[in-house]
């Protein structure tokens, strides 16, 4: 039942923010890694009778898995979801664009409940195994995924080299195939002369700061995703300490930024949360570049105090059910526009409005 | 026409670069080309690498001398790609292709990664072998470690065990 629960509820695990460690700044972390068999083309090449054989090879290794993480996972196939079933997937970060763009019967996706746990099925590679848990937990991501990618190596040939290690369709990700990345929210340190600054001396790391929605998006809202761009001639461990230490650095930024900000332009800050909380609760269309810069607002507001009552969750919520292809399928129908815009502001208002607990 | 770069054999591969915006056309003998890590091109085959992942495959940097010149038309045993094609998918065809194609692939991986040796995970299974040949590495280290202090009945032992492990390997 559990993707049925992922198509229709907004719930992913990852929006269950309360609690988890610099959860203020850091929204998400995310481990994945890519995995392939060995003497199978890769998926770009797949064609109906060796995807047909992929998946088999695949499914029988998730049956006989033996670790609770494998043992709760659910199997779809593209074949099996519409369009916009699988828009909802990207929207919560379980699948890529690219990956939704399929309907063949040998591209899907194992998912448990939560959706914290994922793999996605001849994607670019034959297996992307992914972790997302609020907050900055890219240790405890890695952990989780170490007991999938090992269980089922059991059953599977991967592809693997002695010096290339884990062979991966596109060079990029060739070595660990391991790619780890947060979601940040960096309001104030966007804020400053800096910003530039502090994002290119982390490219100069060996990183990538990207926008909300990934590859290539511009960051709208404050929003950042940070991930390592290296995948070869560094250890797992390495890769996750290296972005848990500079993701910290962010966060001690971001708060020093936040803290000068309220010290100096109390009144400013207050006034622009406001504003944003105003507009979101009254607008009767809204777009989603602009309801996302508003909630960026809001949520700085929320971490500092200015607002009360509203809980991290439905903040986390809110960028996931703002977006098209979950409005639809909450109306259950193609909307244009100028009706999304429409039902977004709703949605936003039923949220902010009586969503408080 | 000459090739350009020893300009004394005829120029056989021509091709269009596309560097900062603007379009360059380079005349090279088969041999030059092939230095110059351009010898994925078909001899008569024109075309422009401008897409961002060819420049992974270096068609953004002329200047790599170590690799030697395979066969343009060598195919994959595994899945049938050539390298000409790896270059224009950005992605390789299949396991096999990181054997086939290793050298050719060698500065491709420096220039993304700053390295082209794996020193993470091993697989259990699959990487049985692998592990097994870690293991001599750490144990002839510490063979070199028992001689230097001269314990030599500690030596003997490991040579064993090494000798064990590598008749395990073959
Ligand atoms: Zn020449
Ligand atoms: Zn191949």
């Amino acid at each position: 039942m559990g993707i049925n629960d992922l198509l229709n509820s907004n719930f992913v695990r990852w929006m269950d923010a309360e609690g988890s460690p610099e959860s203020d700044v850091v929204i998400s972390s995310r481990v994945r890694l890519a995995r392939n068999l060995r003497m199978v083309p890769f998926p770009h090449l797949l064609d109906n009778e060796t995807g047909k054989r992929c998946m088999q090879e695949i499914k029988n290794a998730w049956q006989k898995s033996t670790c609770k993480e494998l043992k709760e996972m659910d199997l779809i196939t593209f074949d099996q979801l519409s369009f916009l079933d699988r828009q909802v997937l990207v929207e919560k970060y379980l699948i890529s664009p690219d990956h939704a763009e399929s309907d063949s019967f040998f591209r899907g996706l194992l998912v448990n409940n939560g959706g914290d746990l994922a793999i996605m099925l001849n994607e670019e590679d034959h297996l992307r195994i992914q972790c997302v848990l609020p907050g900055l937990q890219l240790g405890e991501c890695y952990r989780k995924i170490q007991i999938i990618d090992d269980d089922l190596e059991k059953n599977l040939n991967f592809a693997f080299d002695e010096h290339r290690g884990y062979l991966t369709s596109c060079p990029t990700n060739v070595g660990t195939g391991m790619r780890a990345s947060v979601m940040l929210h960096l309001p104030a340190i966007s804020m400053t002369v800096q910003a530039k600054q502090i994002f290119q001396n982390i490219s100069q790391l060996g990183m990538t700061v990207r926008g909300l929605y990934g590859e290539g998006t511009e960051a709208v809202g404050n929003f950042f995703q940070l991930s390592n761009q290296i995948t070869l001639g560094q250890t797992e461990e390495d890769i996750i300490s290296n972005l848990t230490s500079i993701t910290m650095q962010i966060v001690l930024q971001e708060r020093h930024m936040r803290q000068k900000i309220k010290e100096q332009m109390q009144d400013q800050l207050e006034d622009r949360v406001r504003r944003a909380y105003g507009i979101l609760t009254n607008a009767k269309l809204i777009t989603s570049k602009e309801a996302l810069v508003l909630l960026s607002d809001l949520r700085l507001g929320v971490d500092m105090g200015i607002i009360k009552n509203i809980k991290p969750f439905t903040l986390n919520e809110l960028i996931v059910v703002i977006r098209s292809a979950h409005l639809q399928k909450k109306v259950g129908k193609e909307l244009d526009a100028v009706n999304r815009d429409l039902k977004r502001a709703e949605v936003i208002q039923e949220k902010l409005l009586f969503g408080k607990k | 026409m000459y090739c350009e770069e020893c300009k004394q054999k005829p120029a056989t591969v021509h091709f269009t670069q596309m560097f900062n915006g603007k379009k360059t056309e380079i005349h090279l003998c088969e041999e030059c080309a092939a230095k110059k890590g351009v010898m994925f091109l078909d001899t008569d085959n024109k075309f422009s690498i401008s897409n961002l992942l060819g420049s992974f495959f270096g068609s953004g940097n002329l200047n790599i001398h170590e690799i030697t010149a395979p066969s343009p038309s060598q195919r994959c045993p595994g899945c049938g790609m050539r390298f000409m094609d790896i270059v224009q998918n950005g992605k390789l065809g299949c396991s096999e292709c990181y054997v086939t194609f290793d050298q050719q692939l060698e500065p491709t991986l420096r220039r993304i990664h700053g390295n082209s040796q794996h020193v993470g995970k091993i697989p259990v299974h699959g990487g049985k072998k692998v592990l097994v040949k870690k293991e001599i590495e750490r144990l002839k280290q510490q063979l070199q470690q028992a001689v230097n202090r001269e314990e030599y009945e500690k030596a003997a032992e490991i040579r064993d065990y090494i000798k064990k492990l590598e008749k395990k390997l073959s």
